[in-house]
């Protein structure tokens, strides 16, 4: 026997499905004024293994000579993006969401377990709620990794009228790193994101999307 | 309709035909729109929705943030960094000795005043190592030298200063910015005269160049030939090749 759970708010999955669109097109448009001062490397030593990026990147993806358009589309969405992080943040703190999501005492050893068990290796995945270990960290994380891209993004953007927020990041040229590097992380996540939802399969990306999976009605009552 | 004579399964089934319709829909909505954006007419040279939200960030910027009391950093002499020479437009004839500012008040078509750089030197001089800011995203540190744009205007153009606008040309009217008052007549705009304790280099913009830390480098003009204090909004040269007007930071 079959019972129908509850795995998402309502609230949730919309923020989640606007936030995909308006951070994407903020990494777009963040990539075309990024192209006018391409400066970071990655390197050992005084050799640089990988530059942001090769000129192929940019023709493929048509991202060159665009800065004026990127500044106009990142300071419009710039403000979806606030909106939409600030009203999710208020949502999950004030509807005690947060709970399921948060990490806890016990996630850190334990989210070392679930990547063993993800990565192969016969080790048994700890009992978790909504969320399990790795994933109370990791969108915990991206959560704080959306504030300081919105704190560091006004700090560019305003670094004058703002200069004591430049300053706590260390100054203008600073916070232009951070706010890079920022980004990259969220490609990073990005990827791993979608090969775990592809790994975790369809009853989990349904669930994403209706909010509600199909759970054994004994396993159910055995939770409770 | 009742669920109850339906099993979880097939309430699952619905759940999931219903939602997946919504987030199709959703998406269609989205990528329509980005059309529809991507579509629309442009105002100097950027799409005109785009152009409402710069004017609209000014505002919220204007009310609510900016204050002359909001300063510039300012750094020691060894942070100075090597500061590139971005930028010639306005600077292709020959600088020589018939180089003069000329200054029209608010109110008049014609110049007051038509200045030796001599009449600028002579007012208090400031000296500031500040960071100076492209869009292009680089920024470099500089020791400028030259006269407070406030102390010009009370002396050559008093009353000017209830302008809404200053507009600065290049003398041959081909590189030309606006500024709006408040920004102009900020504490750290200067007339500069002096990089990094040496007369300016015709590539910096000799013999007279404005250094507006508030702005962006693409408003911090080389080689000023023309000061008019102005009610209606000056045209200004990146603004019509599609970036922000006001361009503050």
């Amino acid at each position: 026997m079959k019972v129908l759970v509850e795995k998402h708010k309502l609230a949730t999955r919309w923020f989640h499905w606007l936030n995909f669109p308006i951070l994407s097109l903020m990494i777009y448009s963040g990539l075309l004024i990024y192209w006018a001062n391409d400066v970071y490397t990655v390197g050992v030593g005084g050799l640089t293994v990988f530059h942001f990026f090769p000129d192929w990147v940019y023709e493929s993806l048509g991202l060159g000579r665009k800065l004026s358009k990127g500044m106009a589309l990142h300071f419009a969405f710039g403000w979806l993006f606030a909106f939409n992080g600030i009203a999710y943040v208020l949502y999950t703190a004030l509807s005690g969401e947060w709970r399921e999501l948060v990490p806890q005492k016990k996630s850190f050893a334990e989210a070392l377990e679930v990547v063993k068990h993800d990565l192969g290796l016969k080790v048994p995945l700890p009992a978790q709620g909504n969320y399990n270990a790795a994933q109370r960290i990791t969108y915990s994380a991206i959560i704080v990794m959306g504030a300081l891209s919105l704190i560091s993004g006004l700090a560019i953007y305003k670094p004058i009228q703002l200069n004591w927020l430049a300053g706590l990041l260390g100054g203008y040229k600073a916070a232009r790193f951070e706010h890079f590097w920022l980004t990259m992380g969220y490609l990073g996540f990005f990827l791993i994101h979608i090969g775990q939802v592809i790994k975790a399969g369809w009853p989990n990306f349904r669930s994403m999307v209706t909010g509600f999976d199909l759970a054994d009605a004994a396993e159910v009552k055995n939770v409770e | 309709m009742s669920n109850s004579k339906l099993t979880p399964e097939e309430i699952m089934a619905q759940k999931t035909r219903r939602s997946f319709l919504a987030l199709g829909a959703g998406a269609a909505a989205a990528i329509a729109g980005w059309e529809w954006l991507d579509h629309q007419p442009e105002e100097y040279s950027t799409l005109a929705p785009l152009r409402k939200v710069f004017a609209a960030n000014e505002g919220v910027v204007r009310n609510v943030l900016y204050s002359n009391s909001h300063l510039a950093p300012v750094f020691p002499k060894s942070a100075i960094t090597e500061q590139k020479e971005n930028g010639a437009d306005g600077l292709d004839d020959d600088l020589d000795d018939t180089w003069r500012l000329e200054v029209v008040p608010r109110g008049s078509d014609d110049p007051s005043h038509t200045l030796t750089v001599d009449a600028v030197k002579a007012l208090p001089k400031y000296e500031q190592i500040i960071e100076f800011k492209c869009v292009e995203g680089w920024s470099a540190i500089s020791h400028f030298a030259g006269a407070r744009f406030s102390d010009f205007t009370a002396k050559f153009a008093p009353g000017s200063e209830n302008a809404a606008y200053a507009g600065l040309l290049t003398p041959d009217a081909e590189y030309y910015v606006g500024l709006d008052m408040p920004s102009a007549l900020h504490p750290q705009t200067l007339l500069a005269y002096e990089m990094n304790g040496q007369p300016l280099t015709e590539g910096h913009g000799a013999p007279l160049r404005l250094v507006i830390p508030v702005k962006y480098g693409i408003k911090n003009i080389k080689r000023i030939g023309r000061i008019e204090y102005t009610d209606t909004r000056p045209d200004d040269f990146w603004h019509e090749r599609g970036y922000d007007y006001y361009s503050g930071l």
